[in-house]
């Protein structure tokens, strides 16, 4: 289980543009590395990032092996209406994890 | 036949010198003492300041919920020092130490491994392990902001001579000591970064060459192999020595954990 960690405000002015953070612990293997005994380092990375606003994504990356280990985003978007914020990381292998945060609108 | 007498007069003196020893092995001034975080490049500096964007906070995170999570049948942490562990604030601060019980020297990884096998019926994490890093960056966190204080007396006393002795031993290949960079030639420039003073108050820490959180024996263990000597097992009484003498050297500054280092 990966530690997931996300900053986003919990209430906002409708309209209001809201910066959204998220920081997941992972790897990031490259697949380029050798360990201590010259034996190759699998790669292990994350491909994918979608960040959902009420089921409508708002922002989504494709990553890379030149991304760092603990990949950190910062991102921006428009406040709209109350609902929930989805973020979610997807691997080369298939695995996934996500959080969601509630943001309610006034 | 005079040079060669003046030579030797040299010799001599050089050699009275390596006898007295205090001469050679100055130690850092206490008006010149400066935490790590003062060498390092602003946007270095501005992500270790960061409690949300600074990365070594994901092992923190993890520590907080290990420390209240019970193993198996074994009780959690949160069991003896509570939720939230207000009484271990502070502790950190004092690590090394003598463990009363087996008169042995104990860093904080120890005293974690040593709760795990004595109170929790659980078996010892493995150093540098995930779980072990979390738990250690957890409760040094706690203690952040307090000033590094150990004692070095009685039981402690002949741990602090050996890790003195190794702070200023030549070794390695490159035929050099601790002191040589951190003492002599701190603030200048080695290999396209600044020289520390070498202090461990920010660990662990987060260095951005290892992309991971790692202990300050992960640190020692690099410089060893950066001098080009035979680094020492993470863990083994040399290390933890050498951390009880750092941690008397840098008296008094604040622990910073979760440090962010190149």
């Amino acid at each position: 289980m990966a530690t997931i960690r996300i900053s986003a405000p919990g209430t906002a002015r409708k309209g209001e543009v809201i910066e959204l953070k998220a920081l997941i612990q992972h790897p990031m293997e490259t697949g380029y590395r050798r360990g201590s005994r010259g034996e190759e380092i699998a790669r292990n990375i994350i491909t994918r990032f979608e960040c959902r606003y009420n089921g409508e994504v708002v922002f989504a990356s494709d990553f890379q092996p030149g991304i760092a280990a603990n990949p950190f985003l910062s991102f921006f978007t428009r406040a709209s209406v109350s609902g929930t914020l989805d973020f979610t990381w997807t691997g080369e292998h298939g695995e996934s994890w996500s959080q969601s945060h509630t943001l309610t609108v006034e | 036949m005079i040079r060669a007498a003046a030579a030797a007069m040299a010799l001599l003196a050089a050699c009275s010198d390596a006898r007295s020893g205090d001469t050679i092995r100055k130690p850092l001034p206490d008006d010149a003492k400066q935490t790590g975080t003062a060498f390092l490049q602003p946007e270095t500096r501005a992500l270790q300041e960061d409690d949300f964007a600074n990365p070594g906070f994901l092992w923190i995170d993890r520590g907080k919920a290990l420390f209240t999570e019970a193993a198996g049948q074994s009780k959690a942490c949160s069991a003896c020092h509570g939720e939230a562990a207000s009484e271990l604030a502070g502790a950190a601060a004092h690590y090394p130490q003598i463990d009363a019980a087996s008169g042995e020297l104990v860093n904080l990884e120890g005293r974690i491994n040593l709760c795990r096998t004595r109170h929790q019926a659980l078996e010892p994490l493995a150093y540098e392990s995930g779980e072990l890093l979390a738990l250690t960056a957890y409760v040094a966190n706690l203690s952040r902001g307090m000033p590094v204080s150990v004692d070095v007396s009685g039981a402690a006393a002949p741990y602090y001579e050996k890790g003195r002795d190794y702070f200023f031993t030549r070794r390695g290949q490159f035929n050099l000591a601790c002191n040589q960079c951190h003492n002599e030639n701190w603030g200048r420039k080695l290999r396209g970064d600044t020289i520390s003073q070498g202090h461990g108050n920010a660990f662990p820490a987060y260095r951005l060459e290892w992309q991971s959180l790692g202990s300050l024996h992960r640190r020692l263990s690099d410089c060893d192999a950066g001098v080009r000597a035979e680094p020492y097992r993470l863990g083994s009484d040399i290390y933890t020595a050498v951390e009880l003498y750092l941690a008397k050297r840098a008296e008094g500054l604040p622990v910073e954990t979760p440090g962010v280092r190149r």
